[in-house]
């Protein structure tokens, strides 16, 4: 879950002691100009969840307050890779001698916190980094419980910043005791300025929260920009399931993400589309029958492939699930069925009785049989 | 000395959690195909015997009296730390951790203590292992003969039920397995690919190997440089090809962003390091059949 630039830093990083510029939250053009006439010459930001604003023009300087009225009415009247601007962040402008990139995630390779710092920050780090190599430290933090001011130090050598590089290292201190406390992903301040009078500046942060913490940071989770869903995943959302809604007309109901993948890409190898994705594994697989109401939900089915092989999830829970959603629905398009594993022979018999045909042995033919009925 | 994380039927094994409902049901299938489970914990039944099996209040309280290899871990996701802590500190070197939705700050805790002590976490979000013929833990089925088969195929899988069907297709083909590694479907895993690749290529049981990736992170592309230096045959199979960009797919680690983890990426690194990469999981026998016949003449 990603938090907005302007949540990021007034409830993460100013909490936390680190300076941000003072702006303002802007919902309509009327308040960027009179923040911008507040603030004199000033930056309008779009505020959505994702990266690159930059260059979709979502991040636009104003002199005065007519430009940053013209700014936020262009930016609020867009959509940014799908995301339509809750606001803009209206900030001062600030005379900058030196842009830093710092930032701290985990590195899925080495299992361990990863401390990034770059003296060329301002860019993206995929720039930084293809700009040349020894201008970004990494740091993998191997005690947790140790990453202070001394070792920041250390990582900051030479990266020439010797003349700041006490207050850049307990700034980097600051910001992986700030990551430890939030449950954070992923925090990154790019850039960080460096003011005339070397003082530091957070211009901007970008916030990701592990969404499974989610129960032990409610302030912040009540924060997070929900991904923008489509009737049916709010339903399934709320339903504890995970339905993603697809362009083809081939239902797909399976359990186990991995699986459910799979028949998605069965689906598409053998020239269909598949319509949605949507798994019961885990403990969701005693939900077969409200999943299976989600998929009929869709207007544009064609066909239905239901494909399990059980493991922890039982294939015969599972079947009777389905058996029931049919009987309560009374779908018109036609199913077609494979399933192994766990509770293998009752489901199979119950898929006989209830739908006259016993399942396809191979998925792939059940597959194949539903992109043939599809088009 | 155990081959962690190739499960042996002499490894021993602690359920934490075991009285639990799925504690209870999945234990008694271990127990079923024999393995090799010594004991469980459970902080408020200490004392109690449960499946037959004693019953302790911690790992530490059960390391007191016996000897533990592995803990399998049927605890609910905030307990995961403790309880995977608890079996560090108490000596266990083996951990496997089935809980989908662990926090990532806790897992990082998990792994640094693990490394400071010299044991290996599989996991978190796994199904478990299966050695067919010796033992499993976990949740596969791996009480189901027409499943899993004793043979010398390796088999590696971030999913459970993808796995699972593989190793049903392997069967059904005549190749048996000699040992099945869930990883486990979280974005960041006690055990990567290459290093479940490298436990099967040293493992004098295993032939060749089967191993089913997805979208997402960079396990397939690390494990594919560790393949290109493998005498023994590798096909994989990597799930989601069709999946939408920027889309979590179910899994914590199933998710391509900012052009990383794609299924293009994967497959292109697997190939370059001479990996068959089929594009179907019922090729898979076939794949590996025509990559091991001049290993195993009988075969031909």
């Amino acid at each position: 879950m990603n938090l907005l630039e302007y949540h990021a830093k007034t409830e993460i990083l100013a909490p936390a002691g680190i300076p941000v510029p003072a702006g303002a939250w802007c919902e309509n053009p009327d308040a960027a100009a009179n923040a911008a006439r507040r603030l004199g010459q000033c930056v309008v930001k779009a505020q959505i969840p994702v990266g690159k604003r930059g260059r979709m023009g979502g991040v636009r300087m104003a002199d005065g307050p007519d430009e940053a009225r013209a700014a936020a009415e262009d930016i609020l009247s867009r959509t940014f890779a799908g995301h339509r601007p809750a606001a803009v962040l209206v900030e001062p402008r600030l005379p900058l001698i030196g842009e830093f990139y710092c930032a701290v995630l985990q590195s899925p390779r080495d299992r361990s916190p990863l401390v990034m710092f770059s003296p060329a920050g301002g860019m993206d780090i995929e720039e930084i980094a293809a700009a040349g190599s020894g201008t970004v430290a990494r740091h993998l933090v191997r005690d947790l419980d140790r990453f202070d001011a001394t070792a920041a130090a250390a990582v900051l050598e030479g990266m020439g910043v010797d003349h700041v590089k006490p207050a850049l290292a307990d700034f980097l201190a600051r910001l992986y005791r700030l990551w430890r406390r939030t449950d954070a992903e992923l925090i990154e301040v790019n850039p960080l300025a460096e003011l005339a009078d070397y003082s530091f500046v957070a211009l901007d942060c970008k916030f990701i929260l592990d969404d499974a913490a989610s129960f032990r940071q409610p302030a912040l989770t009540a924060r997070a920009v929900a991904d923008p869903l489509t009737t049916i995943e709010q339903h399934a959302a709320a339903l504890g399931l995970k339905y993603i809604a697809l362009d083809g007309n081939v239902g797909v109901l399976a359990n186990g993400a991995g699986l459910t993948m799979t028949t998605m890409d069965m689906v598409s190898h053998f020239g269909g589309r598949p319509a949605n994705f949507l798994e019961i594994g885990g403990d969701a697989y005693v939900k077969a029958e409200s999943a299976l109401a989600l998929v009929l939900g869709n207007p544009n089915l064609r066909s239905l492939v239901v494909n399990f092989c059980g493991a922890f999830a039982r294939t015969d829970v599972m079947a009777r699930g389905v058996v029931e959603a049919w009987r309560r629905l009374k779908p018109t398009i036609p199913v077609f069925f494979s399933v192994h594993g766990t509770g293998e022979d009752e489901a199979v018999s119950l898929i006989r009785s209830e739908f006259g045909s016993a399942p396809f042995d191979l998925m792939e033919d059940a597959v194949r049989a539903a992109v043939e009925a599809a088009s | 000395m155990t081959a962690f994380p190739i499960l042996r039927r002499s490894d021993r094994v602690l359920i934490q959690g075991v009285t639990g409902a799925q504690g209870t049901f999945w234990t008694g299938h271990m127990l079923g195909v024999g393995t090799n489970v010594v004991a469980g914990t459970n902080p408020k039944r200490a004392g109690v015997t449960h499946l037959g099996l004693p019953v302790f209040a911690s790992a530490s309280a059960a390391l007191a009296r016996m000897e533990v290899d592995i803990a399998v871990m049927f605890v609910p996701p905030q307990a995961v730390k403790d309880a995977a802590l608890d079996a560090i500190e108490a000596g266990i070197r083996g951990l496997v951790v089935l809980t989908e939705h662990v926090p990532v700050h806790d897992m990082l805790a998990v792994f640094s203590s693990a490394r400071a002590s010299g044991a290996r976490v599989v996991g978190a979000n796994t199904a478990g292992l299966v050695t067919p013929g010796e033992a499993f833990v976990g949740i596969m089925p791996g009480h189901n003969t027409n499943i899993f088969r004793p043979g010398r195929i390796g088999v590696i899988s971030r999913s459970g039920s993808l796995g699972t069907l593989v190793c049903l297709n392997l069967t059904r083909a005549g190749l048996g397995q000699s040992s099945f590694i869930g990883i486990g479907g979280d974005a960041i895993l006690g055990t990567t690919t290459e290093e479940a690749l490298q436990a099967l290529d040293h493992d004098f049981r295993t032939d060749a190997i089967v191993l089913v990736g997805e979208i997402g992170g960079a396990m397939e592309e690390d494990a594919a440089r560790y393949a290109a230096t493998m005498a023994k045959p590798v096909a994989a199979f990597i799930a989601g090809r069709a999946a939408p960009p920027g889309r979590r797919m179910g899994h914590a680690g199933a998710i391509v962003e900012a052009g990383a983890g794609s299924y293009a990426s994967k497959r292109a690194a697997l190939e370059r390091a001479g990996v068959t990469v089929v594009d179907t999981p019922h090729a898979i026998p076939a794949a590996l059949a025509t990559r091991l016949s001049p290993l195993v003449p009988e075969r031909a």
